[in-house]
């Protein structure tokens, strides 16, 4: 094919027509970028043009000198250190990191809820399968900013005030052994004080996560070269739990909790998680879920009947099947959509101004925004967030979902 | 031997027993109850855990529904009439009934328009949805549609819409014009329009150098980063400058060029008639034709609009612009061409990276400032053009994965058939590409008619946004929450379950392979 189109040049080299810049197939490309470039840069001009003189107009100008002065609000959710004397931009950080902390909890959720209800989706039992499909063609069919507002209005306005829990004989009361308080502003969970000591308990807890690991490669050995079956699944729990607990009782309670009481008006010790924060994390977990429940289902019927008979017939049992021959294989299928949800999540938690929660779209795109009046920095900003944050989950659940792939020769 | 044998033999029988009932544990509703609800102790459990949910929504939801007040004038008059039982105050969705659809500022004597407009709307989609049914010939009504229902919703002369279309059809005869002209006629024609488009191109790119040298002036004071960009602009204005000249020129002479087969220059004869004709013919035709016969409607403008109205017009103008959008979007990112390739690339990798309510705040507070100065593009306009560009990108993926998906024997078969880039991408790629994403571009579709609640958070007043402001804020239904979100949900479920059905369907009409 190419020494047939080469054939003419060769011979006619010297003789280029302007004509064959629009008819010949080789330089006709060349033409249309070329014309296209041109289209660009007049599009920049138009563009670029109109807000230099809107801008001049407005008595504005681009700097982001505003990130370095004082931002002048609060924000109800703080993982770092920040006060109104703090910048724009640390306001900003504090943001992006609310923004991380939803993203992370709604992705672990909704996977959670998204493979129990695609498995049971199904099952063979009539109702329950029946009941996962109405919870996905309900989360699914109504959109997220619906369910988000729907909870959030249901936490404060069903869950007790902390006012409730006052006097002989409140009328709310803390669950669990008084430990956790829910009330319409946020839950109130119990928090560890980390005492002298508690350093050991942690290195031990950690040892005993590797023993775990140590343990199921022992384990996976014996079958592999002596055929021996050794049990894994109880071994692991007591490693788990008894070596942390025993050197948390040895060193004399190191690690105590911190229990929210009620003091004046509020609760005060403890962690706080804000209602906000349930309501965007639920919202979120559960309107996702039904999407990955799709996936999953989908992942598992991809994998052809055969492979679960032929497991059979090799005399596996129905839940090793499952996961030992049908679920490794369904992972492949299921992993993509899985992560293009994951992104999903991470972009919809901006919905977090809808309920007050300071995620970056509230501290940036919101008050800053407000405060300052730079629309276009800030949203230049904002978007650039977003962007590196899917670029870079993208980037590395392609590198997970390479190492996943068959491995074809 | 038989014979003997018969006759020692007392009895014979010669009917055949009929069939026993199975046992009853293996019959019927027991044995289905059984095998699919009981069969483990760990379905039974799971069975169990399943009832009691149902139960337990059953008996939350019945009593609050079927308690339902419908005629009370607040929430304190519902709670009067309730009186402490459980109930709901569907009273809500009454007294707000016409907020809920159509905003609270839409004229109250014009809601049997967008009332029309959506039942036309079904009429006019059902020859494109069921066009395996209904003869193709219908597909005008469809086609007529969109002008029909800019006039109803907005209001204003019917004039407007008409000469529009007008100059479309206009246009088209244009088309044909140049098409079927003979080759001497046709080289006249694009020797005029070509020194016209030449001429024309070249003035507008000395512009826009002009703009660039403007625009790297104004950059220049802010530290390294201006001096950059101030340096960047420098050299493409000096680019442009260089090249507007010989820019004119080559095109013209192109245009020229194509009088014999006629490509190039029918495109650009009837480009230069729809502009003129909109720039130019639109507006006093249709205000002289009005002033004879005035044919009006009250006019209504975007803002006054709100209410699930909203979303089915953002949702419906969004769809129908996104899928060319996100067709050209995709071809170009299949395209061998690497400019080409890589803008498509950066856009929609950019899009897809960012949530759609960044999108929506540069629409808001953003988008004004690329527009010339004074031309005051109203906020529905600038929604509907960054709307339209979000889902032209997740469409323009869609799409890629169906090109994607075609065996290369099409491609072949295309080329070796002598049928060049247009032809093949037209009659053989497009239709079986597009055929493979239907799904994908349904999906698509109803993640955006969910989206478009998202306006509701830069104060536009959708359902939602009604929902949050004017009803939860009024004295009378302050702060209510149930009700109207579940009105609000339910009007969503409808719309975008029936959408995924018919996609269900028509994957099923279109399957020509064998299952």
């Amino acid at each position: 094919m190419t020494t047939l189109a080469d054939q003419p040049v060769t011979a006619s080299s010297g003789s280029f027509k302007l004509s064959m810049l629009l008819n010949d197939t080789r330089y006709r490309s060349l033409t249309f970028q070329f014309i296209a470039l041109v289209a660009i840069i007049a599009f920049m001009a138009f563009v670029g043009g109109n807000l230099v003189r809107n801008l001049t107009e407005a008595g504005l100008n681009i700097s982001y000198a505003f990130l370095g002065e004082p931002s002048g609000y609060d924000i109800n959710q703080r993982p770092i250190e920040y006060d109104s004397q703090s910048s724009h931009g640390r306001a900003a950080l504090v943001g992006l990191l609310n923004t991380l902390i939803v993203a992370f909890l709604a992705c672990v959720t909704a996977t959670i809820f998204g493979v129990i209800a695609g498995v049971l989706r199904l099952s063979n039992n009539w109702i329950v399968s029946k009941l996962m499909s109405f919870y996905v063609e309900i989360f699914r069919n109504v959109p997220v900013l619906i369910w988000i507002l729907i909870i959030f209005s249901v936490m404060i306005n069903v869950a007790p005030s902390p006012r409730d829990f006052r006097g002989d004989d409140p009328a709310a009361s803390m669950w669990l052994f008084d430990t956790v308080a829910v009330t319409n502003r946020g839950v109130y969970l119990p928090k560890p004080v980390w005492g002298d000591g508690s350093m050991i308990v942690l290195a031990v807890f950690a040892a005993s996560i590797i023993g775990i690991f140590a343990f199921r490669n022992y384990a996976r050995k014996q079958l592999f070269d002596h055929g021996r079956m050794v049990p894994v699944f109880w071994p692991s729990i007591g490693l788990f739990f008894i070596p942390a607990i025993l050197t948390q009782l040895v060193l004399g309670n190191p690690i105590t909790l911190s229990y929210p009481s009620l003091q004046g008006f509020n609760f005060r010790g403890g962690i706080t998680i804000l209602g906000s924060l349930i309501a965007l994390w639920f919202a979120l977990a559960i309107y996702t879920g039904a999407f990955i429940a799709e996936n999953v289902r989908a992942g598992i019927q991809a994998i052809s009947k055969g492979q679960t008979e032929a497991a059979g017939a090799l005399g596996l049992r129905p839940n090793r099947i499952m996961s030992l021959v049908v679920l490794p294989q369904a992972l492949r299928v299921i992993i993509p959509p899985l992560i293009s949800q994951y992104l999903n999540i991470t972009k919809n938690s901006s919905l977090a101004i809808a309920v007050g929660y300071m995620d970056v779209t509230g501290t940036l795109g919101g008050i800053t925004l407000l405060q300052t009046g730079r629309a276009i920095e800030t949203i230049l900003l904002l978007m650039a967030f977003y962007l590196t944050v899917s670029l870079l989950i993208s980037f590395f659940m392609n590198i997970f979902n390479n190492r996943m792939k068959l491995q074809e020769r | 031997m038989s014979d003997t044998h018969a006759q020692t033999v007392a009895f014979v029988r010669e009917t055949e027993i009929p069939p026993s009932p199975p046992p009853a544990m293996e019959a019927g509703a027991v044995k289905w109850v059984r095998e699919n609800l009981f069969s483990g102790w760990f379905n039974t459990i799971m069975t169990l855990v399943a009832l009691y949910i149902i139960i337990r929504i059953v008996i939350g939801v019945f009593p609050w529904f079927f308690n339902g007040v419908w005629d009370a004038g607040s929430i304190r008059e519902c709670r009067d009439i309730l009186q402490g039982t459980t109930g709901a105050c569907f009273a809500v969705l009454v007294d707000r009934w016409d907020h809920l659809l159509f905003g609270f500022n839409y004229p109250q004597d014009a809601y049997w328009r967008p009332t029309l407009a959506f039942v036309l709307l079904i009429v006019a989609a059902m020859p494109a949805l069921f066009y395996m049914y209904i003869p193709s010939k219908f597909l005008i009504g469809t086609a007529l549609y969109p002008f029909l229902a800019y006039w109803l919703l907005w209001g204003g002369s019917l004039w407007v819409p008409i000469a529009v279309l007008a100059a479309i059809i206009l246009t088209g005869v244009v088309f044909r014009l140049v098409e079927g002209m003979t080759v001497s006629t046709r080289t006249v024609v694009a020797g005029i329009v070509g020194l016209a488009a030449g001429v024309g191109l070249a003035y507008l790119l000395y512009l826009g150098a002009q703009e660039l040298w403007f625009i790297s002036t104004s950059v220049g004071q802010a530290g390294l980063f201006g001096t950059i960009m101030s340096l960047v602009f420098k050299l493409c204005s000096v680019f442009t400058y260089v090249f507007f000249i010989p820019m004119g020129i080559f095109v013209g002479y192109a245009i020229y060029q194509s009088a014999s087969d006629g490509g190039l220059v029918t495109v650009v004869t009837s480009l230069i008639a729809i502009s003129v004709m909109m720039l130019y013919g639109v507006g006093p035709v249709s205000s002289v034709l009005n002033g004879i016969i005035p044919i009006e409607l009250e006019a209504v403008e975007s803002r006054q609009m709100g209410g699930f109205m909203l979303c089915m017009m953002l949702g419906a103008v969004c769809v129908s612009l996104s899928i060319p959008l996100g067709i050209v979007l995709a071809l170009g990112r299949q395209s061998d061409m690497p400019l080409i390739k890589g803008v498509c690339v950066v856009f929609i990798e950019f899009v897809r990276g960012v949530p759609l309510i960044t999108l929506l705040f540069v629409a808001n507070v953003m988008l004004a400032y690329f527009f010339p100065p004074g031309s005051g593009l109203d906020l529905f306009l600038r929604v509907v053009i960054m709307i339209t560009m979000f889902s032209a990108a997740y469409i323009a993926e869609v799409i890629r994965g169906g090109l994607a998906a075609l065996p290369k024997g099409q491609y072949e078969a295309a080329d070796s058939l002598g049928l060049n880039y247009t032809q093949a991408t037209r009659l053989i790629i497009l239709p079986q590409a597009l055929k493979i994403s239907i799904p994908g571009i349904v999906n698509v579709a109803v993640g955006l008619f969910k989206d478009t609640t998202l306006v509701s958070v830069i104060s536009m007043f959708d359902i939602v946004g009604m929902i949050r402001g004017p009803i939860q804020q009024s004295t009378d239904w302050i702060s209510i929450y149930w009700e109207p979100y579940l009105f609000a949900a339910t009007c969503f479920f409808i719309v975008c379950y029936s959408i995924s059905q018919y996609s269900q369907w028509l994957e099923r009409q279109l399957q020509t392979d064998h299952h």
